[in-house]
């Protein structure tokens, strides 16, 4: 067993502080850019953390995990264009609404496994894009802009960057405790157990569907949350956030970071964002390399960068 | 006293071909069942039926005095009917330990637990452990499920099946790949299990289904062809023609 | 009554576009076992050659019989340089791998032919209204969609059902290993077979090209519906991505087409516009959700494990 010296211990530790110190290297003098482009990682790690919970560690490969990102988004962007700006509406709505489609989704889908599986999550996240986007009253394809950030007590200020910043961190770190938790518990037992041989858990004696649509559901309203705070991130909300390949990206994260384990996909999402960010710079035609990339990823590296730190040993 | 498992009239069948013929068989509790046959003759879809991965044509199932037939299986192991899988079903990706913890968790309520780490539970492990220590495998207990040999598999099968505390269990093919001195080893182990459970054993291994059973069925096609002790059964002429003859031809 | 004919067969062409999309995407799940996202870029790359090749030759035929080869050339150096690794290989990795490619398949392309997609021109000969009944008329060349279709569709069939290889490939796709231990070459086999779903992926975006579009990302829009079509029907049946593939197109032609008005008539002008095309769009995933809860396996499973 690694101890706590290991070089992913290490790196998971010194990444954390990293993302913490961030905004305070900014103040002294670094890019602000670094700080909009970080915090959009953090959202979307929240949400590859939620996707990683049913995908790495449950085995449902959900392809339509975008879905709730939108859901959530939607929940902010409505109410803020009906007046409604106070958070403590918003969010507890984006959840709710997030936890219902869950809900329905798993149950339908749930029943399936393998590509049906993939194609049921696609279709219902599909359903919900074009309901959205021919909803004419909340910008349809076009996307609705928000004017006015959700509203909390003071001193909290959604507007303020810095502090936008920490709130969402503050976040992603709860998600990955939670989330650990959760896994390492009896129910995450389950959810393992059902992920490496669902039959043998049936005839062990539990009932199987019932905790992963419990997992389903969890996972889901976690990436509803994410999706509220990237509403207020971009001030704007489309359709475009829940199309089958805005799933194909998280999957992406979750993958490239490393599967069952609870940090990899903070690596994922890293990794991708900074990786997008550099190669434009270089190329706007960067995605030549990504994709083979990612090929490459899959064939030979397929732990992610978490399994390829669990290999680097000290001399 | 009625019987503990008690089958009426199963049958089933897969398109044209028919896997369960008619068939009936009552045991009581307590005893040692064995079901023997030719490749083909059913076996293992009647443990299936039996453990609920199969629904029945038409025939009835009674446990424990309450009819079973239409039963999910995750409600028939809470009943205290488990089973092991001919082939190796087990949770390879995670250690021999929290394979049969998972069995023990089974039967210790509900899970909708989200916070306590399941691996520090003592009301979980300690089970988990004394099974362990009834196969023998107390020494692997870390290790990844998929890092055992065969006849290792085979050990951990049994002991999951034994951690859920059943009355009654379903065995297919327990000695499947193992070699003499594993073999023995298991035959010494239901031996002594016999003596607290009530125990259906599919088997191929002649000698083991001698050694241990108290009655035998021999299944053919689907149909019990001959039912009784075991030396009814070895001198059964209809049965040596339909099988021990080349189980006999097999082993020399 | 003209409109209601115009929309079936209209409805028809679309479905058998789709059944060529789907045709290729279900022999290839049902015999290799492998989930191709980037059938859609096989989809793409055909319209796009038509579209230089016609305009480069100046011949309409010309150009479209040199973009499907082209496109079955692309399909099979694909298959020997990455398909072949992804065999025996867990789902998501192939879902992954060639959600990579789609990505690799869309930059090159937009470097190549740039962001702004192209056009095909019709030929003069195909551009004319045909009379097909009396008073009714419709577009020569969506009549020719129908009939080249349904040719290659027969054609299939005949393959499949009535020749040696045909064999092959219905035996692959109910049972893969035990075509491997009948000895059969099966890496050519593998091959073959995921070129012709790559010359039909290549073929049903060509045909749509004139009359549709010609751009980027288009393979991502339509491969969703081709998967929906492969699981309704029954993954490794072409019967049925065929009766799905019709029946879908049929929906969705005459949803889009009809079903605003019938809204119109139980809810309020202003509800209906809103509603009609969110619902119209939304009906073949209900369609699909509702297959998949009643029959999980598909309408036609071939019955692979």
């Amino acid at each position: 067993m690694s101890g706590w010296l290991s070089a992913r211990a290490v790196t998971v530790v010194v990444l954390l502080a990293a993302l913490a110190l961030l905004p305070v290297y900014v103040e002294l003098g670094g890019s602000r850019f670094l700080l909009t482009l970080f915090t959009r990682i953090i959202i979307l790690a929240m949400a590859a953390v939620s996707l990683n919970l049913i995908l790495g560690f449950g085995g449902m490969m959900s392809f339509g995990h975008a879905v709730y990102l939108g859901i959530g988004g939607y929940a902010v962007g409505m109410l803020a264009h009906e007046g409604i700006y106070s958070g403590f509406v918003q969010w507890p709505v984006a959840l709710a609404a997030s936890a219902l489609f869950a809900l329905v989704i798993g149950a339908l889908s749930l029943r399936t496994r393998g590509v049906y599986f993939i194609m049921l999550t696609l279709a219902f996240a599909q359903m919900a894009y074009y309901v959205v986007a021919g909803l004419a009253r909340y910008g349809g394809d076009d996307g609705l802009t928000i004017y006015k950030r959700s509203q909390f007590f003071e001193p909290i200020n959604l507007s303020n960057k810095t502090q936008f910043y920490y709130i969402c961190l503050a976040l992603l770190y709860a998600s990955i405790y939670l989330v650990w938790r959760i896994v390492n518990s009896r129910f995450g037992m389950v959810i393992q157990g059902s992920r490496s041989n669902d039959t043998r858990m049936r005839a062990i004696g539990f009932p199987t569907f019932r905790y992963k649509l419990t997992c389903f559901v969890i996972a889901g309203v976690l990436c509803g949350l994410a999706g509220a705070l990237l509403a207020n991130h971009t001030d704007f909300v489309s359709p475009a956030m829940m199309y089958w390949t805005r799933s194909g990206d998280l999957i992406i994260m979750v993958v490239l970071g490393g599967m069952g384990s609870v940090v990899g996909p903070v690596f994922g999402a890293i990794a991708l964002l900074v990786l997008e960010e550099t190669l434009s710079g270089i190329t706007e035609y960067w995605q030549i390399i990504l994709g083979p990339l990612l090929l490459l990823v899959v064939l030979f590296a397929r732990g992610g960068i978490d399994g390829l730190l669990r290999k680097v040993r000290y001399a | 006293m009625p019987d503990l498992l008690q089958v009426e009239n199963l049958a089933k069948r897969f398109g044209g071909i028919v896997a369960t013929d008619d068939l009936s068989i009552a045991i009581p509790e307590g005893q040692l069942h064995a079901v023997i046959g030719p490749n083909g003759a059913g076996k293992t879809t009647l443990i299936a039926q039996l453990s609920g991965q199969l629904t029945p044509d038409s025939g009835h199932i009674q446990f424990a005095g309450s009819d079973i037939t239409a039963l999910p299986m995750p409600a028939r192991s809470a009943l205290g009917l488990a089973r092991s899988f001919q082939i190796t079903s087990l949770f390879l990706d995670l250690s021999v330990l929290d394979n049969v913890a998972l069995a023990v968790q089974a039967h210790a309520g509900h899970s909708f637990h989200f916070w306590r780490d399941a691996r520090g539970q003592v009301e979980l492990r300690d089970p988990a452990r004394a099974a362990l220590a009834r196969v023998g495998l107390t020494a692997r207990e870390n290790l990844p499920a998929s890092a055992l040999s065969h006849g290792e598999h085979r050990q951990l099968e049994l002991a999951m099946a034994l951690a859920s505390k059943p009355r009654m269990l379903l065995l297919d093919e327990p000695m499947a790949g193992l070699g003499p001195e594993e073999s023995a080893r298991m035959v010494a182990m239901l031996r002594e299990l016999k003596k607290e459970l009530t125990i259906l054993l599919v088997e191929h291994d002649m000698e083991a289904v001698f050694a241990l059973a108290d009655r035998i069925t021999v299944l053919v096609y689907g149909r019990v062809i001959a039912s009784g002790k075991p030396e009814e059964i070895r001198n059964n002429a209809q049965v040596r023609d339909a099988y021990l003859g080349e189980q006999e031809a097999v082993h020399g | 009554m003209t409109l209601f004919i115009e929309q079936c067969l209209n409805g028809l062409q679309f479905g058998l576009l789709l059944f060529m999309l789907a045709a290729g995407l279900t022999l290839v799940f049902g015999i290799m076992d492998l989930v191709n996202l980037a059938h859609g870029s096989l989809y793409m790359i055909g319209a796009y050659f038509a579209a230089t090749l016609t305009a480069w030759t100046g011949s309409f035929l010309l150009g479209v019989a040199m973009a499907l080869v082209g496109t079955l050339f692309v399909g099979m150096v694909l298959e020997v340089v990455v398909m072949r690794r992804l065999y025996g290989r867990d789902h998501l990795d192939h879902v992954l791998a060639t959600f990579g490619l789609i990505l690799f398949f869309d930059e090159t392309v937009r470097l190549i032919w740039g962001p702004a997609g192209l056009s095909l021109p019709l030929p003069s000969w195909l551009n004319a209204p045909v009379q097909i009944l009396p008073g009714v008329y419709y577009s020569a060349y969506k009549l020719s969609i129908i009939i080249v279709s349904l040719a290659v569709a027969a054609g299939l069939y005949f393959l499949v059902m009535r020749t040696r290889v045909g064999m092959l490939i219905r035996a692959g796709a109910s049972n893969r290993e035990m075509v491997g231990a009948l000895g059969v070459n099966i890496k050519l086999l593998y091959t073959l077979v995921f070129g012709l779903g790559a010359a039909l992926a290549g073929l049903a975006g060509l045909m749509q090209a004139p009359i549709l579009t010609v751009q980027i990302g288009m393979g991502e829009i339509i491969i969703i519906l081709a998967f929906v079509i492969t699981v309704i029907g029954g993954i490794g049946s072409i019967r049925g991505a065929f009766v799905a593939a019709i029946f879908v197109g049929l929906v969705d032609t005459l949803g889009r087409a009809f079903f605003p008005d019938l809204l119109r008539m139980v809810l309020s002008p202003a509800a209906a516009s809103t509603a009609a095309p969110a619902l119209s769009s939304m009906l073949i995933y209900l369609l699909m959700a509702i297959v998949l809860v009643l029959k999980p396996e598909g309408l036609f499973s071939a019955g692979n494990k």
